[in-house]
């Protein structure tokens, strides 16, 4: 099952590395990682993904807040919580069937098409993992050329937050 | 305030953090620090032959005394030499703080002469690290060091300083902060107290306990007040290697060490329990065998100030998160006042099952080995006799291997930091220099480096150290001319094939080469020359003595638990298993 997990770093050099570390000395996969500064330029906040069983990731949280660097840690996927990624496609569009075909498509996913040659499309999609997923499941037939995902980003629905 | 360079600063902040002594080895990219070092007296330098030793020797201090030991060492190999001595640290969570030298900023990432990323390279064997860009912060990040390294679980920091940062014509404002408050850091915890209460009364309900002290109840002084929870209890205590002196060893309560090779008494008594009350333990790999099979009606509590260790191998169904010494002052304190006590029926029969193990298989009921005989002497009767002739009172460091297990078995530690061992990691060099340090803070107490003619040979240009700053410390060198525990394996899984742990005739007549560095030279062949050399040897206070004693090279270290089997699972001797 997908975890995704919140931590809130000191924004110091070589804290990144540590968590990256981390999860390779330990055995542990990262499914997908993004980072930048809060609000607070002193803060980063980090938020990946990864798996494992219920025990696995209390160790997974445990270990993340043993680093020096960390503040706060929280396993999003534990309660209510937004969850968002967003995804660039370039993707063949040559001829007007499959130009019209890949805006319906893009305005069912509720994308929105950025980029445009007299060959390509390019769309940018933003929702749950998911979503995503099932946007490339649809375009299988016309074959993507390049994509690009963010890796999740995400936030607890109503009033908790992550704070210092 | 007073304008000081970087190099100065380093050296005046390692005073104002209490630092006395640091051990260490010059090179281009620290010589700015050394210059600074050379213009002052209050931090004494002591110069090694090989960084491993540096940051051993460091270390060996600091297990010795609790405070947090130091070495200083120059860029790239400087760094990378002295990291097998800040993993060893690491894994056995003593405190340190190496600071290393850094080819200036400017080249950083060049490929410069003796350039490594000191950081990158430390990162997964260090408790934290920093790299010191400005002058202006080296006193803040030492003293966030060494509040890093003694705190919570303690382990070593790494301080990677550029050699422009310690410029001795940039010169800034000196302040030692007063105090360190880190946002990300808080590490002190009393344990939960609804908590350690239900883990009392479970403690107070047990039929057959048994109390499990680790390294950690060492490192955090706790022994005192484990000794007081026994006493109220009258419970079986066993230790782990790294906890050898958390209790008494020669008092009856104590079943002896457990794990690959502990007591029968004590790793039966564990696997038998209802109740383990393991404190600053951490259920490794060579104390419980096979994980499944491991105590299968015992319920866990287990003390740890590190949350990570907490339910990582064996899950605790009482977990207690907090330092040894409060958790087990707040337990003395409600058992103290529970209006219950031991059920002492139970635990008298517990006891009678106890000794029966001991009377069936119990290496210090009987002698479980053949006595020595002339020219053929055991290495268990050598470990007995240092024991006698220093009266149970030296310090004693050693190397890794059979020596080690013969010494954690038969010298009987009853004090907590006596005993001195890289457990974790399993660094063989290890102990001589860690004897370094211990010498270094009791100039006047026997020091005794176990060793093997493997391990000493990993790093004895240390004995020119001893030379250099009259560390008179004892090697006794239980020499098999052979890798002794890669030769029993060898012999138990491998058919006898002695892969490469045979020296064939090679190696060094070490009476001539302790009397090379100065030192006193002696070698046993015969098991009536033991008693009075050893007697020699300790009685020459003043000079390293190196005594290279022929033990018997067939011997075996039992008990050994069986591979994949529970925890009283043992083989007692080369044909004998337990039931």
């Amino acid at each position: 099952m997908k975890r995704i997990i919140s931590v809130l770093m000191e924004n110091e050099a070589g804290a990144l590395s540590r968590v990256v570390g981390l999860f390779s000395q330990r055995g542990y996969n990262i499914d997908t990682l993004t980072v930048a500064p809060t609000d607070d330029e002193t803060l980063s906040r980090l938020t990946l993904t990864t798996g494992g069983d219920d025990r696995m990731i209390e160790q997974i949280v445990k270990q993340l807040h043993k680093l020096i660097d960390t503040v706060k840690v929280i396993e999003l996927s534990e309660g209510a919580h937004i969850e968002r990624e967003l995804m660039i496609v370039k993707i063949k569009a040559s001829t007007s069937d499959m130009r019209a075909e890949l805006k319906r498509c893009s305005d069912i996913f509720r994308g929105h098409i950025i980029d445009v040659t007299a060959a390509t499309y390019t769309i940018q999609l933003v929702g749950d993992s998911d979503k995503l997923d099932a946007f490339i499941g649809a375009l299988v037939d016309v074959g993507t050329m390049e994509v690009v995902r963010s890796g999740v980003v995400g936030i607890s629905r109503g009033d908790k937050f992550l704070h210092v | 305030m007073e304008l000081l360079s970087g190099g100065d600063i380093i050296v005046r902040a390692l005073r104002d953090a209490g630092v006395n002594f640091v051990w260490g080895y010059p090179g281009g990219a620290a010589l700015h620090i050394y210059d600074a070092i050379f213009r002052q007296d209050d931090v004494h330098h002591l110069l090694v032959r090989h960084e491993q030793a540096a940051v051993h020797a460091a270390d060996g201090f600091s297990r010795a005394t609790g405070q947090v030991g130091t070495a200083l060492v120059t860029s790239g190999p400087g760094a990378t030499n002295a990291i097998t001595g800040i993993a060893t640290a690491y894994m056995d969570s003593i405190p340190l703080v190496v600071i290393s030298g850094q080819v200036p900023l400017t080249k950083i990432g060049q490929d410069a002469f003796q350039e490594t990323d000191m950081v990158g390279v430390s990162r997964p064997i260090v408790k934290h690290s920093f790299l010191v860009t400005r002058a202006e912060d080296i006193a803040a990040t030492i003293a966030k060091a060494y509040y890093i390294a003694s705190t919570g679980r303690p382990g070593p920091v790494v301080v990677d300083i550029p050699k422009d940062v310690t410029d001795p014509n940039y010169k800034v404002a000196y302040q030692f902060p007063d105090k360190v408050v880190m946002r990300s850091y808080q590490p002190s915890s009393r344990g939960h107290k609804g908590q350690i209460k239900r883990a009392a009364k479970v403690l107070l309900d047990a039929k057959r306990p048994v109390i499990y002290a680790g390294g950690g109840v060492i490192i955090d002084n706790a022994s005192e007040h484990l000794r007081e929870l026994v006493r109220l209890l009258n419970y079986p205590v066993t230790n782990t290697l790294m906890g050898l002196g958390a209790y008494p060893g020669s008092d009856s309560l104590f079943v002896g060490m457990l794990g690959m090779h502990g007591t029968y008494e004590a790793n039966a008594a564990m696997h038998d329990a209802d109740v383990i009350f393991a404190v600053g333990a951490r259920f490794d790999d060579r104390v419980t065998n096979d994980l499944e099979k491991f105590c299968p009606r015992a319920t866990i509590i287990h003390i740890d100030v590190d949350p990570t260790s907490v339910s990582k191998n064996i899950e605790a169904h009482i977990p207690i998160v907090g330092t040894c010494s409060a958790v087990l002052r707040e337990m003395v304190s409600i058992i103290k006042q529970a209006p219950q006590s031991p059920d002492s029926v139970a635990i008298d029969a517990w006891w009678t099952q106890i000794n029966q193990w001991r009377a069936e298989h119990g290496i210090y009921t009987q002698t479980r080995y053949e006595p020595s005989a002339g020219n053929l002497i055991k290495p268990q009767d050598v470990i007995k006799m240092l024991y006698e002739v220093t009266e149970g009172k030296a310090y004693v460091t050693s190397d890794v291997g059979q020596h080690q297990m013969f010494a954690a078995q038969y010298y009987l530690f009853d004090q907590p930091r006596q005993w001195i061992n890289s457990g974790g990691l399993g660094t063989m060099g290890f102990g001589l220099p860690a004897a370094m340090g211990v010498q270094l803070a009791f100039p006047d107490a026997h020091v005794a480096c176990v060793t093997g003619e493997g391990s000493i040979q990993m790093c004895i240009q240390e004995l020119s150290t001893c030379t250099q700053h009259q560390l008179p410390i004892k090697i006794i060198n239980l020499n098999n001319a052979a890798l002794g525990m890669v030769r029993q394996w060898q012999d138990m899984n491998y058919s006898s094939r002695y892969a490469e742990s045979l020296y064939e005739d090679s190696l060094p007549d070490f009476v001539a080469l302790a009397e090379a560095y100065g030192h006193v030279g002696m070698r046993i062949e015969h098991i009536d020359e033991l008693a009075p050399k050893m007697r020699e040897c300790f009685a020459l206070k003043d000079r390293v003595v190196f005594m290279d004693i022929c033990v018997d090279r067939a011997e075996h270290v039992y008990p050994m638990q069986v591979p994949g089997g529970s925890m009283r699972e043992l083989w007692l001797n080369k044909s004998e298993k337990t039931q």
